[in-house]
């Protein structure tokens, strides 16, 4: 034997299982396929069923009532940006992309966060497979999720979903682990079951940090949605993609530039909610 | 929510033989230390276990305050925790009101625990995202008591603290006194019959330290409220205690009134302790008088009824006052219109160095235990 046919190759191990997946499993993703679907529609006809001119303005006032001055112009000058550059839909559809994975992905990765935090064999589980999910390139992600979901805005959200999980997962867990001890005994010494005290004491104090998951969540998904335009997830990655395979700069740049405003918008409004929640007196 | 049927000094709280012994292989610890008469080093290097509390028996009773008196590592904090079943013995008997805890369902412990139990951290405890009246009304809230509800009873609470016009206030607004006094109030906001205080104001500057104790002691004597104080000071034990017990390695190894136990320590460790305490306004005539007998026939021809008269209970502060006043080289003591002996200049001066008086049992039962 010679040492030069020593070779490791998972893939050639993973290729079969996911045809063997596609083949028996098919009806189950099917029923993914839709369910994310029906999602993705909701809320991209929901974010496109009032014209920008109305949009814009209730964005605004929104961001206004819940965080303050200051974020309600940044929301307006980006979404006004976006229309500017006449990628008011293709935005609009990455918004709708990062809505629906940021809340599967936050779906799966709390309650996971939360366990971990509790059982401490878990944690450690879970620590080194964060770490592989997070130092894979994200476009591997996407070959598999295209094998199963085919191309288009499914296998898009899946891969995102799969990316979004480790950041939201691994600072739940830290959220949760960062909760004084003192106002656990607090919880338990007046009497409060289990149930309460994860409601009125871990919540609460674990919030900043929780926040701070989901921006990152929000940011790592959007990076992912525009990835995923390569396999035909539509919105502004399309628009990238375009510009990339035509070697048009135009375009590519006014994508780009897009993209940023909406990251923008994502990360301000997210954190602007993480600061505002402090010193709210409520009556 | 009080039980009708209570005579005053009943028993609210009660331990018997408790034991924690803290480690995965506790019990079979814990028996080979009975058994074979292991120490605790020997006992944490065969099995990693830690003995925590052993063989523990006190009882708090209506209406006193019970101060728990040990330095770190002394096992008082385990033992405050035991009490409301935040740890679980690994032996003996916890009982409150009768309720034996360790019988309970979760629920049931969890309803003891709202309703007759109250705790005060020595973190303080308060939580960062609520107002002050949000934290004093936690343990209402917990019960799913209605918000102007609780927030009245609250109110009420931060009031018999002196803290009303901070309701609206963030914790981290309040200096460490006003934080501790917040715990204080959201402990009572439940009504409960016990308190248990961990420490409380151990991490207070001392000034302010002196006026919670003092307010503390106050507001539960006119609540009627009973406590279990943890401290690490004998002296917060004195001031606040009507019973004090002192531990050491997870042994109570000596309990009594202040006075008791500023006059006879047991033992080297209590004495060392016990050694800068100020005896002034501690021990009290009737400990340290001499028997009329006696004095009697130290000085012939005297007569114990020609001496200027204070009452047993005077403490040395008020008889050094009145021996300088009065000029004479004793005082007879009184008791219910009795002469019950004479304190002597030389009884004086050993009272405040310290020393009890080798005398006859006949006056030498502490107030406490007589009224029982």
């Amino acid at each position: 034997m010679n040492l030069t046919d020593l070779k490791l190759s998972p893939g050639a191990w993973l290729a079969p299982a996911v045809d063997w997946l596609n083949a028996n499993w098919h009806p189950l993703f099917a029923v993914i396929s839709k369910v994310i679907e029906a999602m993705l529609g909701g809320v991209e006809a929901a974010l496109l069923w009032l014209p920008f001119y109305l949009m814009i303005p209730l964005v605004a006032l929104l961001a206004f009532l819940a965080i303050g001055v200051r974020a309600a112009l940044l929301a307006a000058c980006m979404l006004g940006f976006c229309w500017l550059s006449g990628l008011w839909v293709s935005s609009m559809q990455t918004l709708a992309l990062v809505s629906v994975s940021v809340l599967i992905s936050v779906a799966i990765a709390f309650p996971l966060g939360v366990l971990a935090s509790r059982i401490k064999r878990l944690e450690r589980a879970l620590g080194p497979l964060m770490n592989v999910m997070q130092t894979v390139p994200p476009w591997v992600y996407l070959i598999p999720a295209v094998m199963v979901f085919s191309l288009g805005k499914v296998p898009a959200i899946i891969a995102t979903i799969v990316y979004g999980i480790p950041p939201m997962l691994r600072l739940t867990t830290l959220a949760f682990n960062q909760v004084r001890k003192d106002l656990l005994e607090l919880g338990s010494a007046s009497g409060a079951s289990p149930g309460t005290i994860l409601l009125k004491i871990e919540l609460p104090t674990a919030m900043p940090t929780l926040l701070l998951g989901l921006n990152q969540c929000i940011l790592l998904s959007l990076a992912m949605v525009v990835l995923a335009g390569l396999v035909g997830a539509g919105g502004l990655g399309a628009e990238v993609t375009r510009g990339l395979t035509r070697m048009e700069m135009g375009p590519g740049l006014r994508a780009g530039l897009a993209i940023v405003a909406v990251a923008l918008l994502l990360d301000r409004l997210s954190r602007g909610a993480l600061q505002r929640r402090h010193r709210q007196p409520e009556v | 929510m009080k039980t009708t049927n209570d005579t005053p000094g009943d028993v609210l709280v009660s331990c018997q033989s408790v034991w924690k012994v803290f480690g995965k292989r506790a019990p079979e610890a814990m028996r080979a230390y009975l058994e074979r008469g292991l120490s605790k080093s020997q006992i944490l290097q065969d099995f990693g276990c830690v003995v925590g509390v052993s063989d523990v028996s006190m009882e708090l009773r209506r209406g006193e305050i019970f101060c728990i008196m040990g330095l770190s590592g002394s096992g008082k904090s385990t033992l405050i925790r035991l009490l409301n079943r935040l740890i679980t013995p690994t032996s003996g008997h916890v009982r409150v009101k009768g309720l034996d805890l360790a019988s309970l369902e979760a629920k049931a412990l969890r309803e003891v625990r709202a309703k007759h139990i109250g705790m005060v951290f020595q973190s303080v405890a308060l939580l960062p995202h609520r107002t002050v009246l949000e934290n004093a009304a936690f343990g209402l809230e917990v019960q799913g008591v209605g918000k102007a509800e609780r927030h009245k009873v609250a109110e009420q609470a931060l009031t018999k603290v002196g803290l009303a016009e901070w309701a609206g206030r963030y914790p981290d607004e309040l200096s460490g006194g006003m934080q501790q006094r917040v715990g204080l109030a959201r402990a009572i906001t439940s009504d409960p019959e016990v308190i248990l205080m961990d420490e409380p104001f151990s991490a207070l500057d001392p000034l302010i330290r002196r006026q919670l104790q003092d307010e503390f002691r106050q507001l539960t004597k006119s609540l009627g409220k009973s406590a279990v104080f943890i401290t690490h000071d004998l002296e917060e034990a004195i001031r606040i205690g009507d019973r004090i017990a002192i531990m050491k390695d997870g042994v109570i190894i000596q309990e009594g009134t202040a006075e008791d136990i500023v006059l006879n320590p047991k033992d080297a460790y209590v004495a060392e302790f016990v050694a800068g305490i100020s005896r002034l306004h501690l021990v009290r005539a009737h400990s340290i008088m001499t028997a009329v007998h006696a004095w009697r026939a130290s000085r012939p021809g005297a007569e114990a009824e020609s001496l200027a008269r204070v009452e047993a209970q005077a403490d040395l502060d008020e008889l050094i006052n009145l021996m300088v006043g009065s000029g004479s080289d004793a005082l007879a003591v009184v008791q219910k219109g009795a002469i019950v002996g004479v304190v002597t200049q030389s009884d004086l001066l050993r009272g405040v160095q310290g020393q009890a008086q080798e005398v006859p049992a006949v006056h030498a039962a502490p107030i406490g235990e007589a009224s029982l």
